[in-house]
């Protein structure tokens, strides 16, 4: 584990934007915590909602170094990935209250949302379930000489899933531009990782498949910056990579679970790797900004994000008729309602 | 004994320890079940009365969950393996439908696989398109898979008790809105035997035959129609393998009329096979065509709106009731 004091003394970091890291990261921080307050006030579309509170840094540090164009899967603890991708903070909120204005128009919500425009194959709430999509984009990518990466956001339960080995031997295989990134917070729901997972170094697994591998200390956003630009110039040029961000889930698996499985001491420990904190000490302490400038900002995301609870309690809910929308392409007949069918059934007897 | 009020996921919990106190091969594995306590809450603190050689937490594995719980059936144990969400059933797929389910049959009858999947599924939490299905076709067009679903407190005790001893693998899907509802029950009464259907309402117009959730939406609707003047007969069929078709037999041949009730989606579903059969063997006692009341053909939405939308309720099932027998009995 790095140690705060020696990164403070490393003052000079060239090659990465720490004031840009930590607007992106206090967005995330803020836009979870209103996240929060939407299930308080009823407004949010069910209580399964993860927030990435304390894993700010794997979002805004790998982040930084993708592309327009690149494209990437989440798990169900994304919003943070897509706000670094340059998510709308409106149509995401308004898409975890299952809103029409929402990214999915109210059908996918926090677990399963999603924008090709942002090359977001989608948010999943099947462990593991979208990174095998990274294999077949990075093959489109080279495919089509696009120079893009595709990159796969998982937890470490993730690492339980058979689907990520096959995915990585892929990978290596087929000298592929996919970058697997591994936000490791620690918990699958209630189970330490220790608990589920023999030999916890989990970037040892990536080396036996060839892939470049390594560890990082999610508690300083520029080292996830800085192996962020390793990996992904190698990814670019056919050598896929995975990138383990060490980190500590702040609080429950969802909104409704009060970590009965943890300490309080363990939790106050764990709360002490808090990037966003550590960020602002780095800015202050290098003279990158000054405290009312930070304040300014901190302001002035405030407003950004209470705004978006405003937006989407303004929203309506989708309408019935779009139920059955998007089960098949727009140019295909919609599944015929049960009701429909009923009632010519009826008409006839 | 004693009657005493439980809910749904007391019943549960209450099953597997009676099963596990009374047969020490009984082993309970899957994500989440240990020290959390599962996640709907019914194995918990089990671990601390069992020890964790007895209640297993597993990484996030499923398909290696059923099919060491294949392998445990196979060597001498009685495992229950718990599959967090039925929607997960996909990934376990072949080791449910290749392994368990015809390994008795491929070696000649040599060994059975006495497993239990223990799942929950259904709508009811907006938990979205891949946390909110009900899958139990899947199920019933395997065979050598038995399929229980409980509708009822007791029946949650009563058949999980009697799943853990069959000889074949049972698979247990709870559906996850009805874990807090409560009831008053007597858990020594004598049961309903496994693989009889309830029949929960006798009435001479109209059978309509259903289970789980869509149980109490019946039940619902089946009061309202009574005030209108239409007697319906509900059927709760408790375990779709083995199916309990002379119960259904015997009183749509009675009433002439029957309806089929199902969350799970209309095309080639539960209710498909059902109606299909009540057609096939009930034909020249049949005034009007089978009914089916099921899940639309569409992915589940997280929109509240839609996600209820989505399934019957009791609304549509009383609606399809009274237009199948308005102008007859009604008038
Ligand atoms: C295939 C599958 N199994 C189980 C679950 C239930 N589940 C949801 S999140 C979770 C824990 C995931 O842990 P991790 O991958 O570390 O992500 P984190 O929640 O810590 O971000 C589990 C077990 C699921 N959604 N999908
Ligand atoms: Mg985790």
């Amino acid at each position: 584990m790095t140690k705060p004091e020696a990164i403070h003394a490393a003052s000079a970091r060239p090659n990465t934007d720490l004031p840009q890291l930590y607007r992106t990261m206090r967005r995330i921080r803020t836009f979870e915590e209103r996240v929060g307050e939407l299930f308080v006030r009823g407004q949010s579309a069910g209580s399964m909602l993860h927030l990435s509170i304390g894993e700010e840094s794997a979002a805004a540090g790998f982040c930084a170094h993708m592309q327009d164009g690149d494209t990437f899967t989440t798990h169900h603890r994304g919003h943070g990935i897509f706000l670094a991708r340059g998510a709308d903070p409106n149509r995401m909120m308004a898409e975890i209250g299952g809103k029409e204005a929402g990214y999915c128009r109210g059908k996918g919500g926090s677990m399963h949302i999603a924008d090709m425009g942002l090359g977001h194959l989608g948010a999943n709430a099947i462990v593991g379930g979208g990174i095998p999509a990274i294999i077949g984009a990075g093959l489109a990518a080279r495919h089509h000489g696009t120079g893009k990466i595709s990159v796969a956001f998982f937890g470490d339960g993730a690492t339980g899933q058979g689907i990520l080995y096959e995915s990585m031997n892929m990978a290596a295989l087929w000298r592929l531009p996919c970058v697997f990134v591994c936000i490791n917070n620690q918990y699958g729901m209630g189970t330490r990782i220790d608990q589920a997972t023999a030999n916890a170094v989990l970037h040892e697994r990536a080396h036996a498949f060839g892939l470049a591998a390594e560890t990082v200390d999610g508690l300083d956003v520029e080292a996830v910056a800085e192996a962020a630009e390793r990996l992904v110039a190698g990814a670019r040029e056919g050598r896929p990579a995975f990138l383990v961000v060490d980190c500590y889930r702040f609080y429950g698996h969802a909104r409704k679970d009060k970590s009965p499985y943890r300490d309080a001491t363990e939790e106050e420990t764990g709360r002490r790797k808090d990037p966003v904190a550590f960020a602002r000490a780095a800015l202050l302490e290098r003279g990158l900004a000054d405290a009312a400038e930070l304040d300014a900002l901190d302001a002035q995301i405030d407003a950004e994000m209470d705004a978006t609870i405003d937006f989407t309690i303004a929203q309506t809910e989708p309408p019935l008729s779009t139920m059955f929308r998007d089960v098949y392409a727009p140019e295909e007949p919609e599944p015929e309602p049960v009701r429909t069918r009923i009632d010519r059934i009826l008409a006839r007897a | 004994m004693a009657l005493q009020e439980l809910t749904y996921r007391d019943a549960l919990r209450q099953a597997l320890i009676d099963s596990m106190r009374e047969n020490p091969d009984v082993i309970i594995m899957g994500e989440e079940v240990g020290r959390y306590g599962g996640a709907y809450a019914v194995t918990k603190e089990l671990i601390k009365e069992f020890g964790a050689e007895r209640v297993i937490d597993t990484p996030i594995s499923e398909p290696a969950i059923i099919g060491a719980a294949v392998g445990a059936a196979m060597a001498g144990l009685r495992p229950v393996a718990e599959l967090m969400y039925v929607d997960f059933i996909g990934m376990t797929m072949d080791q449910l439908g290749n392994q368990a389910a015809k390994i008795r049959y491929m070696f000649g009858g040599q060994i059975g696989v006495p497993m239990v999947l223990r799942t929950q599924g259904g709508t009811g939490r907006s938990a979205g398109a891949q946390h909110s299905q009900s899958l139990e076709a899947y199920v019933m067009h395997t065979p050598g898979l038995r399929l229980a679903m409980p509708a009822t407190v007791s029946d949650a005790y009563h058949l999980l008790r009697m799943a853990l001893t069959k000889p074949d693998p049972v698979v247990f899907i709870e559906h996850k809105a009805l874990y807090t509802m409560k009831e008053t029950v007597d858990l020594d009464a004598e049961p309903l035997a496994w693989g009889k259907s309830a029949v929960r309402r006798e009435g001479k117009d109209l059978v309509i035959v259903t289970y789980s959730r869509q149980l109490h939406y019946v039940m619902e609707a089946a009061k309202k129609l009574s005030t209108d003047g239409i007697e319906a007969t509900v059927i709760d069929l408790r375990t779709l393998n083995p199916l309990d078709f002379d119960t259904i037999r015997e009183h749509v041949e009675r009433a002439g009329r029957a309806m089929v009730v199902s969350e799970s989606v209309m095309t080639a579903g539960v209710a498909a096979e059902l109606s299909a059969r009540i057609t096939e063997e009930c034909f020249d006692y049949l005034e009007d065509p089978v009914v089916r009341v099921a899940g639309e053909d569409i992915p589940i939405s997280v929109s509240t709106a839609l996600e209820t939308g989505s399934v019957p309720g009791p609304q549509l099932i009383l609606e399809t009731a009274r237009k199948l027998l308005g102008a007859r009995v009604a008038a």
